[in-house]
């Protein structure tokens, strides 16, 4: 029987995910559904009540994919209890009756070459390792060059004239690095775009307002379980900054975490699971830049997160940085997200306009 | 002819309408049901406030907020459509400059604004439950026989209100039903309603706030002297209520309007545009959305609901 892979949905990252397993095995690679309302019915049907969301996103989509004729699933896992979910996403699956091989690439929050290596001989004999590292790193660099220029969209896209010229490009890009030959044709295309993003007329301010948004990496980086809330205050005239994307969390997190830890030492000492050491010592980072506001996203039932809250609560008093929490579940309710937006909008904009006054006296 | 701006909050149980003049004065206000029917309200509240407003006035601008602020500003066709939250606060700060907290209880909802120096430094909302609002306060005061304005007036004569579990309305129900088939007065039983509501309010919208004076107390049920009573003594402050208070996120959103600089008169002809709103389910893709088609004299003017920005024409 002919291999079909398939694998959980997350921004735009399936784009790398699918070029790297199209050239490194000979197998059918699936593009993912796209998420939808169904995709979250089915997941939280099939999931225990009080999973966090990512849990049932994940596994709406692999389930939608097996229905899809999908029969390898891959699936990774991460630093808190999400580590485990893999193994018990796999058992519900196997429970409803699907049949399939699932491979999951991070267990227990570790990833093991040699591990990996095993199973992608099992789905491929003719794996060759060469080969495989050479994609691995040209994968690298797309993700690289594709939160290099998801960066610059943050910081423009709430101020373009023409509605949805950045987001237009970005789907030309993502379509034509899905189809690089190499690792310098790559480069090629991305800084071809990248001349081009930098000629999307645009209408800053010389000082707009600036927004960090800070919280758990799944829903900070699916805009469908965040309700698209990353567009919506850009759209306000907003500079988004986000640190949290696939290049930090596979290349930079490492390094990063123990000079975060340092840094933000007065407030954390020890690493708290997931990204919770990150976004408190960000918060920090946020309040001395200056920035005009800090919202910070979560799924519900996400318990590193939940442990970070109380102290990110508490630095953002003593800047006296206005910050607003939102917790997103498979019910939430998009008018009241967006009744609070528009609402720290106003605070925040109040706020500035104050300042700019009380400086100018 | 002189100037005035209007200002509508159309919450889910009432609607306020409110003119001001030049200087922030109420001419006219009014206070209605909204009866599930936003557009039908403000159908009834916009030619009853223009039937009572003198002829030398003239309305310069409109403003909405509320629930149903968006439909109902493309309705009328809106100079300002803001939050309620913005609006409250912008009401209160004409009135109360140096307030430092907002405590705001209305039909559905209850927030908390937090100011200094008259900014919004933070604010907060209730999330899931309708715990501890004005819908719950009404429901239990139809099933225990009294009109909802004499509620307060009751709870003022127990001297020691009856404990009753107000973290979840359906909780709260049946302890309030066990309370009185114990044996209970009914009075204390009362007083308990108006405490719980109280104690719930704070641990829930006010978890983790500083709360400081002056304190303003507004919305609905604002008006019910009981919950006013509690929340002094549990904050041990003086609670200001305004005698306008159910009135202020109309205020606020008529201040706005004032402040606005696109003035145009605007005349409400109401009887004479027809305004529709069709719901349907776009079926185009998985996602199902919702969408809800709005059309203002057999034509779309609007249609809201879609995440993928697909085009509406028809």
């Amino acid at each position: 029987m002919k291999k079909k892979i398939s694998f959980p949905q997350m921004g735009n990252y399936y784009i790398v995910a699918k070029y790297l397993f199209e050239h490194i095995l000979d197998a059918e690679i699936m593009t993912p559904p796209k998420i939808t309302s169904k995709t979250i019915e089915i997941g939280s049907k099939h999931s225990p009540d009080f999973v966090c969301t990512p849990f049932k996103y994940t596994l709406g989509t692999m389930i939608e994919s097996l229905e899809k004729g999908a029969n390898v699933l891959f699936q990774a896992g991460g630093g808190c209890r999400y580590g485990y979910y893999s193994e018990l996403q796999e058992e519900i699956l196997k429970e409803l009756g699907y049949e399939f091989t699932y491979i999951n690439f991070v267990s227990e929050g570790e990833n093991d070459l040699k591990k990996i290596y095993h199973y992608l001989k099992q789905i491929d004999p003719h794996f060759k390792i060469r080969k495989g590292l050479y994609y691995l790193f040209i994968a690298s660099k797309m993700v690289k060059y594709m939160d290099k220029i998801d960066d610059y969209i943050r910081l423009n896209i709430g101020f373009e004239i023409k509605k949805n010229s950045f987001q237009n490009l970005n789907q030309k890009m993502l379509k034509e690095f899905s189809k690089a030959r190499g690792y310098f044709h790559l480069r090629r295309i991305y800084h071809q775009y990248k001349k081009k993003f930098r000629k999307i007329e645009i209408q800053k301010p010389k000082h707009p307002l600036k927004v960090g948004i800070i919280g758990e990496l799944y829903t900070v980086m699916e805009p469908f379980s965040n309700y698209y809330l990353e567009i919506e205050m850009a759209r306000y005239g907003i500079e988004i900054k986000r640190y949290t994307n696939v290049h930090y969390l596979l290349f930079e997190k490492g390094k990063k975490i123990k000079k975060y830890l340092k840094y933000a030492r007065e407030y954390i000492h020890y690493k708290m699971g997931s990204d919770a050491a990150d976004n408190i010592a960000r918060t920090k980072y946020l309040c001395e830049q200056k920035y005009d506001g800090i919202i910070h996203i979560k799924s519900s039932f996400c318990t590193p997160e939940i442990g970070a809250m109380p102290i990110i609560n508490k630095i953002c008093k003593e800047y006296d940085m206005p910050i607003i929490f939102f917790s997103f579940d498979s019910s939430t309710s998009e008018v009241g997200i967006k009744t609070r937006c528009e609402a720290f909008y106003d605070m925040i904009e109040m706020r500035k306009k104050h300042e700019r006054l009380l400086s100018r006296n | 002819m002189k100037d005035c701006y209007l200002g509508i909050d159309i919450g889910s149980i009432s609607t306020k309408g409110v003119i001001i003049d030049d200087h922030q004065k109420i001419i006219k206000s009014l206070y209605i049901w909204t009866e599930g029917n936003p557009k039908e309200a403000t159908k009834r509240l916009i030619t009853k406030l223009k039937e009572s407003l003198e002829a030398n006035y003239v309305i310069k601008g409109v403003g909405t907020t509320g629930s149903a602020r968006k439909l109902i500003g493309l309705m009328l066709d809106a100079c300002v459509v803001k939050n309620e939250i913005t609006a409250h606060a912008i009401g209160t700060l004409s009135r109360y400059p140096s307030v430092r907290t907002i405590l705001e209880i209305g039909g559905q909802d209850s927030k908390m604004i937090l100011l200094n120096r008259g900014i919004i430094t933070d604010y907060s909302m209730n999330t899931l439950c309708a715990a501890g609002t004005g819908s719950f306060l009404s429901s239990q005061a139809k099933r225990l026989g009294i009109d909802i304005q004499d509620f307060g007036k009751l709870a003022l004569q127990s001297n020691n209100p009856v404990k009753i579990a107000a973290r979840c309305t359906v909780f709260a129900e049946s302890d309030l039903i066990h309370k009185a088939q114990v044996g209970y007065q009914k009075k204390d039983i009362i007083a308990g309603l108006c405490k719980s509501i109280v104690l719930n309010y704070l641990n829930n919208v006010g978890k983790g706030k500083k709360i400081v004076g002056p304190i303003v107390f507004q919305g609905g049920v604002s008006k019910n002297e009981g919950v006013v009573k509690y929340f002094e003594e549990v904050l041990k402050q003086k609670i200001i209520v305004d005698p306008d208070s159910h009135l202020m996120g109309a205020l606020g959103i008529a201040i706005l309007a004032k402040n606005n600089k696109r003035k145009q008169a605007y005349h409400l002809d109401l009887q004479e545009v027809s305004f529709d709103t069709v719901g349907m389910e776009c079926n185009q893709c998985p996602n199902n959305c919702e969408i809800l088609k709005i059309y203002k004299n057999k034509k779309l003017i609007d249609a809201w609901g879609s995440r993928c920005g697909r085009e509406f024409t028809k």
